[in-house]
């Protein structure tokens, strides 16, 4: 049933991603066409993949396609389908939007092509998860792979939006390159390409092939994932692609890297050596902290929430780190909790982060640009999108009692019982990666009342955002689904977190959920004795009983002796949207105080006829220095231009010259055949 | 199971009461003691509630640009620093609402709060009003990890983040405050604590309309009743860290229960200790000038520091 159901999803998808491809000259049935499709392949795969976390055995299908050496077979054990559950509620939220969002594109451009691109990353994205061997795991990655480069260069009369898609492309190559060493080697130590036989394989290996595939698959992933420093791809390709790409792209797109990760780390590796664990708590709290820090620095919307999740991507690593270092340590309890937070944010992230840039989409379709200093006021003109952009910023900050909060707080105290678990200093590492991600959520918060209040609040400082108009009903009902999801994850914890028993079962051989849940299911705890607990649908509902029982009536009484007035202007006539402070004034602070990591650089020119003291025109520009670019890819980019002019000398052009090197080339692989 | 619950609903009820009608006390003390130190009369401890009475009287002056962001923001404070409240223990070791919360959930409350402060100060247009929200997101930023680190050692001694198992091992270990990471920590949170309730020398409680003010630029455009929930929401932030700092450094007579004589010796011991605190604040503010933004952080970098020095000397000592 559960297998008939996913099968029915992958052919929808299929046959939607068809279908729009046939229709491209018809853009409306083209766009309902792979819309539907998209939703309705989405709900097939959710309804499969819920059933399949709970399902007493791995659901195992072979897909009818492939030859004996390379098996096309997907499986479908708890910790794919949990995957699988994300990326179906995501895309489902996604796909409705994505009625309304495309709508404004008809006639302009080509979606039969996107329809067919955006059916066939999602069908790619649910086999990526579910592959059970290394080929078809391999094949399905460079589908969404591609499939994710021609959606991100959809816009791509732009230049930059072609230049953000190449660089992804390139990095995306570079670290499927790495995987496919990595699996080659523990292809050849198993015999099989089958993901089930390298189950614990490489805990069993020697220990320099055990560090090297860890390092390969670390670095493979991370690209994906956009760990700091392979992150440079993700703040460019995210904020010029279509809305609702940037959704899935940054909702689950590099969520595939957490999920390689999580196969690698706690399927393929039995106990691993206490310093992975480090490292990856160590690039954790890294990507978390720059994440935020160059988040703050963008008045680009998207590009804003695109630097978030690299932030957010940091926090879920550092719950992969605790829970390696505690596997390790032969802590399987305290894994289990580690675990759990991390996949907890994942799932977050999803819903939030997809919320936040469909809210971001929204608001570029109806002001046409993607700076905040341009927009403002935006809550009186698009409410509904206003409050969905707000829960979500709320959620994304960790505030209670939203998903965030619930999440970081499982981090939190997985970090907080790390310290007890080992005599040596490495124990220092959890509080301070506490306190580093308590500086994250603070930085967060600040960043995200910049992004909700320079758009949303006060007066509007472009023509284009005072004439914004409210997004369209599919498009509200797309962030709608992911503000209850929010809500509900935030709300309902004690209820959630029961779905993670098969997964910690699976990885780590222990069911944590009983003694996660408290006090009949109002309250959450970490597991461990004493550890204090959180209510979040308690905070709701005395939030809740307290707004209904005094905020509503005294307001409503309060209201009648309001008057309306202007806002203080110092005195000056009339208040404009010139007076108001902008996106880059609210993070100034911020910036001088972290000035040695931005080093930033400003330039003010005043044109001025009589006295400097009047100037008739100001030209102001500000800018900070991308660190990684300069300093690591720039000298990189460097080599690898100075090799490739070094070895140009062999590429004369000639046919007869390409013969030798095949007929050498030849002889030497037969010379190593032989030998070997 | 009735039984229990009415316990809890009656030691809640005992606590949000205390919580409302301390906090413009302890207010009052501070403003009475700063002008005595500063050879002034002062306006009497009772002036806060008078200010509130007044205020809640008085019409309001909605600002015309604002939005609905506006109206709620007073309540969202109000109800998460109350909130907050109950999640600490006061009178009774045990934190009446500790179900709900510890220490991780008062410190997000209170973000949610600010957060919504934040953003109401950038809902009325004014400049003033973003230049109060972008200092008090930084400064609470910078302040955050210091705070987490103190936490993290009390919690790491009690093995637990509820703060009724904190105080519980506070009092369990004896004079366990005189150990050196316990006096870090301390040290830590009050340097946090200065900043977050916005005092000498990270900001002036009393300036109004001045260009170095963080606090009361926010809430610059809030009037009347919206004022007064503010102003109260404010005064009770101030109770809540003053009493979680002392309750988890100082337990003395924290009592086992909310009921009978107890309860009345577990305030007064309150009392008496608020004030110790509320005089170390009014020497502190009044022999300190109040700091220029940029040098805050510093400040705050030294509460980092004595953090991290809390947690090193926990298996140090």
């Amino acid at each position: 049933m559960i297998a008939e159901l996913f099968l029915s999803g992958i052919i929808v998808w299929l046959a939607g991603a068809m279908a729009s491809l046939a229709l491209w000259c018809q853009p409306a049935a083209a766009r309902r066409v792979a819309c539907a499709a998209a939703l309705a392949g989405s709900l097939l795969d959710l309804a499969a993949s819920t059933a399949a976390i709970f399902s007493s055995s791995p659901i195992v299908i072979g897909l009818p396609f492939g030859n004996p050496v390379f098996t096309w077979a997907v499986r479908l054990d708890p910790l794919s389908s949990y995957f699988n559950v994300t990326l179906a509620a995501l895309a489902a939220a996604v796909s409705l939007y994505s009625f309304g969002y495309l709508r404004e594109m008809e006639g302009r451009r080509n979606l039969g092509t996107f329809g067919f691109f955006f059916n066939l990353l999602l069908l790619s994205l649910a086999l990526v998860f579910t592959a059970s061997n290394a080929f078809f795991f391999l094949m399905t990655w460079e589908v969404m792979a591609l499939s994710s480069f021609c959606l991100i260069s959809f816009e791509h009369e732009k230049e930059k939006t072609r230049n953000a898609g190449v660089l992804f492309l390139i990095m995306s190559h570079a670290g499927t390159g790495l995987l496919l060493i990595a699996f080659l080697v523990l292809a050849s130590a198993s015999g099989s390409l089958d993901f089930s036989s390298f189950h614990l394989l490489a805990s069993r290996m020697p220990p320099l092939e055990q560090d090297v595939i860890f390092l390969l698959f670390l670095v493979g992933f991370g690209v994906k994932a956009g760990v700091v420093p392979l992150h440079i791809w993700l703040p460019e390709a995210h904020p010029v692609s279509p809305s609702n790409v940037s959704a899935l792209m940054s909702g689950i797109v590099i969520k595939t890297g957490i999920y390689g990760m999580a196969r690698v780390f706690f399927d393929f590796y039995g106990a691993p050596p206490i310093w992975m664990g480090t490292v990856v708590l160590g690039l954790g709290v890294a990507s978390a902290l720059l994440g935020v820090l160059y988040a703050l620095m963008e008045h680009d919307l998207k590009r804003l929430l695109a630097w978030h999740s690299i932030e957010n991507i940091g926090i879920i690593l550092m719950g992969f780190g605790a829970a390696l270092m505690f596997r390790s340590l032969g802590q399987a309890n305290l894994a289990a909790l580690a675990l759990i937070a991390a996949l907890y944010h994942t799932f977050n992230h999803a819903m939030f982060k997809g919320l936040l840039f469909l809210g971001a989409g929204s608001v570029v379709q109806a002001t046409h640009t993607r700076n905040m200093e341009k927009m403002g006021g935006l809550i009186r003109r698009m409410p509904v999108t206003a409050v969905c952009f707000l829960l979500g910023a709320v959620a994304i900050s960790g505030l209670p009692p939203l998903n965030g909060f619930v999440s970081e707080w499982l981090t939190y105290q997985a970090l907080l019982a790390g310290f007890g678990t080992t005599q040596s200093l490495t124990r220092l590492m959890f509080p301070i990666a506490g306190s580093l991600l308590a500086l994250t959520a603070a930085l967060a918060a600040a960043c995200f009342v910049k992004a909700f209040a320079i758009p949303f609040l006060a007066l509007p400082r472009s023509e284009e955002a005072a004439d914004a108009r409210e997004a369209s009903l599919p498009m509200r009902a797309g962030m709608a689904v992911l503000t209850v999801g929010c809500v509900a994850l935030g709300l309902g914890a004690t209820w959630f977190v029961r779905v993670f028993d098969p997964i910690t079962q699976q990885a780590l051989g222990v069911r944590a959920s009983s003694a996660l849940v408290m006090a009949r299911g109002w309250a959450l705890s970490p597991g461990t004795a004493h550890g204090g607990t959180i209510s979040t649908a308690g905070m709701a509902m005395l939030f809740l009983i307290a707004g209904a029982a005094f905020a509503l009536p005294l307001a409503a009484r309060w209201r009648r002796r309001s008057v309306p007035g202007p806002t203080w202007d110092c005195g000056q006539p009339g208040l404009t949207a010139d007076n108001e402070y902008t996106a880059t004034a609210f993070s100034k602070p911020l910036r001088m105080i972290f000035s040695a990591l931005y080093r930033p650089r400003r330039e003010i020119q005043a044109e001025y006829e009589v006295s400097p003291h009047y100037p008739s025109a100001i030209r102001f520009e500000n800018e900070i220095e991308p660190t990684f670019e300069k300093h690591l890819y720039g000298p990189l980019w460097e080599r690898i231009m100075a090799a490739a002019n070094r070895m140009k000398g062999i590429q004369a052009g000639s046919i007869n010259l390409y013969l030798t090197y095949i007929f050498i080339t030849l002889i030497l692989l037969l010379l190593f055949g032989v030998r070997g | 199971m009735t039984e229990r619950m009415m316990i809890r609903l009656i030691e809640n009820a005992a606590q949000l009461f205390l919580l409302l009608a301390l906090a413009p006390l302890v207010t009052g003390v501070i403003r009475t003691l700063k002008a005595r130190l500063q050879t002034r009369r002062g306006p009497g401890i009772l002036q806060p509630y008078r200010d509130l009475r007044k205020l809640f009287r008085k019409g309001m002056v909605i600002p015309e640009t604002a939005s609905w962001i506006f109206a709620a923001t007073p309540w969202v404070v109000f109800f998460s620093t109350l909130l907050a409240g109950l999640m600490i223990p006061m009178v009774a070791a045990e934190a009446p609402l500790g179900l709900f919360g510890g220490v991780l959930a008062v410190i997000y409350l209170l973000g949610l709060g600010r957060f919504f402060l934040a953003l109401s100060g950038l809902d009325s247009g004014s400049s003033f009003g973003g230049l109060g929200s972008s200092r008090e997101m930084t400064i609470s930023a910078l302040a955050e990890p210091a705070m987490m680190l103190a936490i993290f050692t009390v919690a790491i001694g009690a093995g637990s983040t509820g703060l009724t198992e904190i105080a519980g091992a506070a009092i369990g270990q004896n004079w366990r405050f005189l150990a050196p990471a316990q006096m870090f920590a301390f040290a830590a949170l009050a340097l946090v604590l200065i900043a977050e309730t916005g005092r000498i020398p990270v900001d002036n409680p009393d300036t109004h309309l001045e260009l170095t003010m963080i606090h009361e630029a926010m809430i610059l455009e809030y009037s009347g009743p919206y004022l007064a929930l503010i102003e109260w929401a404010v005064s009770i932030k101030q109770l809540v860290l003053m009493t979680l700092l002392i309750n988890c450094f100082w337990p003395i007579g924290l009592q086992p229960t909310w009921f009978g004589f107890g309860a009345l010796q577990g305030i007064g011991w309150l009392l008496a200790k608020l004030l110790f605190l509320s005089c170390a604040i009014v020497l502190l503010e009044t022999v300190n000038a109040k700091m220029r933004l940029f040098r805050v952080p510093e400040l705050l970098a030294v509460a980092f520091t004595l953090g991290s020095l809390a947690l090193v000397s926990t298996f140090l000592f």
